[in-house]
């Protein structure tokens, strides 16, 4: 798959569950629909992390192709503009549904870059995935260390 | 009436002074550290283990490889907002203090001028550490950058500003046995060591009393964030279904095994665990398999549920 078709299936996957949600609930408000989107993105960052960290971690085989192409998702998810996602009134005080801490809109500069230090991780990891094993391993470290301080400082631990 | 006055006088005296001496500081022996030199590479990996740089950077450090424990972070709880000293190896921090007198303050709770510590500083695990790790952290942090920040007062408000009370709060609450007792394998017994002392674990994920004491009948089974929403999640076998495996993995790299990334003050620990080997790891993991499954959140003693008492650990007020 050329890799515009595979953006448009990705974008398809991302949208598919907040036109579910436009379809199935009309009083879903924007906010709503806005954490459903975030949730909806992370889930897609978990699928293509959890074919290449079985791989990493020795529960599935090394295989080069499937791993370039959970990379290559990655970096392409990761580049996508999230501005929007971002509504004022979707952090975790406002909304029962957020996992998102205030601190995100207080320090929206530094939420970006940790954003950016995500893109530069999974770009590193697209480089090496393919390559070998060891290649895989050595990457999968700084693509978990860029989600951890980002959680670290912005999401809510495990919910009430 | 005079007699009656001066007997309630003497009883009030008597009752002062058993509680001044019932409150006073307890260090170690003087002989504690008799041929024992800290060995200051050993160090390195059992301060990554105490998780010293957690707590006791500054909020807005860079991370390095030789961090500056220069203090000022601060801890919000309900009892008031704790602020961590500077304990680099300057005036300012610990660079004046003997080894005694650093390993009485990580294991006794005591400062080298005999007031008691706050347990927010977790030296009711460390009191379960063994003094030749506690003199090995001492000799690395004595290798590590000094800081000349001043150490910030807690702000505390009354009653619990009142050091000499935390005396009567170690009796009440010190424990210097392990809460897991019983026959353990010696993987067991490592990870029993690191969960229980150095790396405090339960200091987060044990849900404590209205006097911050640890819920040991509700060991590790999770507790509400003091830092406001959420929870510190429940790591017993009733709470975390995880192999031995997948906690080895997220201890190294952050990863759950739905490929979520651990966040909050955990993210800060896996850096610490990271470094850890993999034998290390491997013990917590059989550690945490072997404690007893405790549901959460873990009822209050008395209310006729007996689920926490089942799961009971270890009674509240043995062995201290």
């Amino acid at each position: 798959m050329n890799r515009f078709a595979k953006s448009a299936v990705i974008a398809t996957l991302l949208a598919l569950p907040a036109g579910l949600a436009l379809a199935q609930e009309e009083d879903e408000t924007p906010e709503d629909i806005a954490i459903e989107i975030r949730h909806g993105h992370m889930l897609n960052y978990a699928a293509n992390l959890q074919r290449l960290g079985a791989m990493a971690q020795g529960n599935a085989e090394y295989d080069a192709t499937a791993a370039q192409t959970a990379a290559d998702n990655l970096v392409y998810l990761a580049s996508i503009d999230q501005s929007h996602y971002w509504l004022p009134g979707t952090s975790s005080e406002e909304h029962e549904n957020s996992a998102a801490l205030p601190a995100i809109w207080e320090n929206m500069e530094d939420f970006q870059a940790k954003q950016v230090a995500l893109l530069e991780a999974v770009t590193g990891l697209q480089s090496s995935a393919g390559t070998d094993l060891a290649g895989l391993q050595s990457a999968m470290q700084g693509v978990g260390q860029a989600c951890g301080s980002c959680h670290e400082d912005y999401r809510v631990k495990e919910e009430e | 009436m005079r007699r009656a006055l001066t007997s309630v006088a003497v009883l009030a005296l008597v009752g002062a002074g058993t509680a001044w001496w019932l409150t006073a500081p307890d260090n170690l022996p003087a002989s504690a550290l008799d041929g024992i030199t800290g060995d200051a590479g050993r160090g390195q990996v059992l301060f990554a283990a105490g998780g010293c740089a957690s707590c006791h950077t500054a909020a807005d450090a860079e991370r390095t490889e030789a961090p500056v424990l220069s203090g000022g972070r601060r801890f919000a709880t309900q009892f008031g907002t704790f602020l961590a000293p500077n304990i680099s190896p300057s005036p300012q921090g610990i660079g004046d203090w003997s080894d005694t007198e650093i390993v009485n303050a990580v294991a006794r709770g005591v400062s080298p001028d005999g007031a008691h510590y706050y347990p927010a500083f977790p030296w009711n695990a460390y009191n379960k550490a063994e003094v030749q790790d506690l003199a090995d952290i001492a000799a690395y942090i004595r290798t590590l950058p000094p800081s000349d920040a001043e150490s910030l007062p807690h702000e505390v408000p009354f009653p619990f500003n009142i050091r000499r009370s935390l005396g009567g709060w170690k009796l009440l609450f010190e424990h210097r046995d392990w809460v897991l007792q019983g026959e353990l394998t010696p993987e067991q017994e490592r990870g029993r060591y690191i969960v229980e002392s150095l790396a405090h674990c339960g200091e987060c994920h044990t849900p404590r009393n209205a006097l911050g004491g640890l819920r040991r009948d509700a060991w590790l089974s999770g507790a509400p964030d003091p830092a406001g929403k959420g929870r510190v999640p429940n790591i017993t076998p009733a709470g975390l279904d995880w192999s031995e495996g997948e906690i080895v993995a997220m201890l190294e790299s952050g990863f759950t095994p739905d490929f979520d990334v651990v966040g909050g003050e955990m993210a800060e620990v896996v850096r610490n665990t990271a470094q850890l080997t993999d034998q290390d790891r491997a013990a917590i993991a059989a550690y945490l398999k072997a404690v007893p499954p405790v549901e959460s959140p873990a009822p209050q003693p008395g209310t006729g549920d007996s689920t926490a008492e089942e799961g009971s650990a270890a009674d509240e007020g043995d062995g201290s």
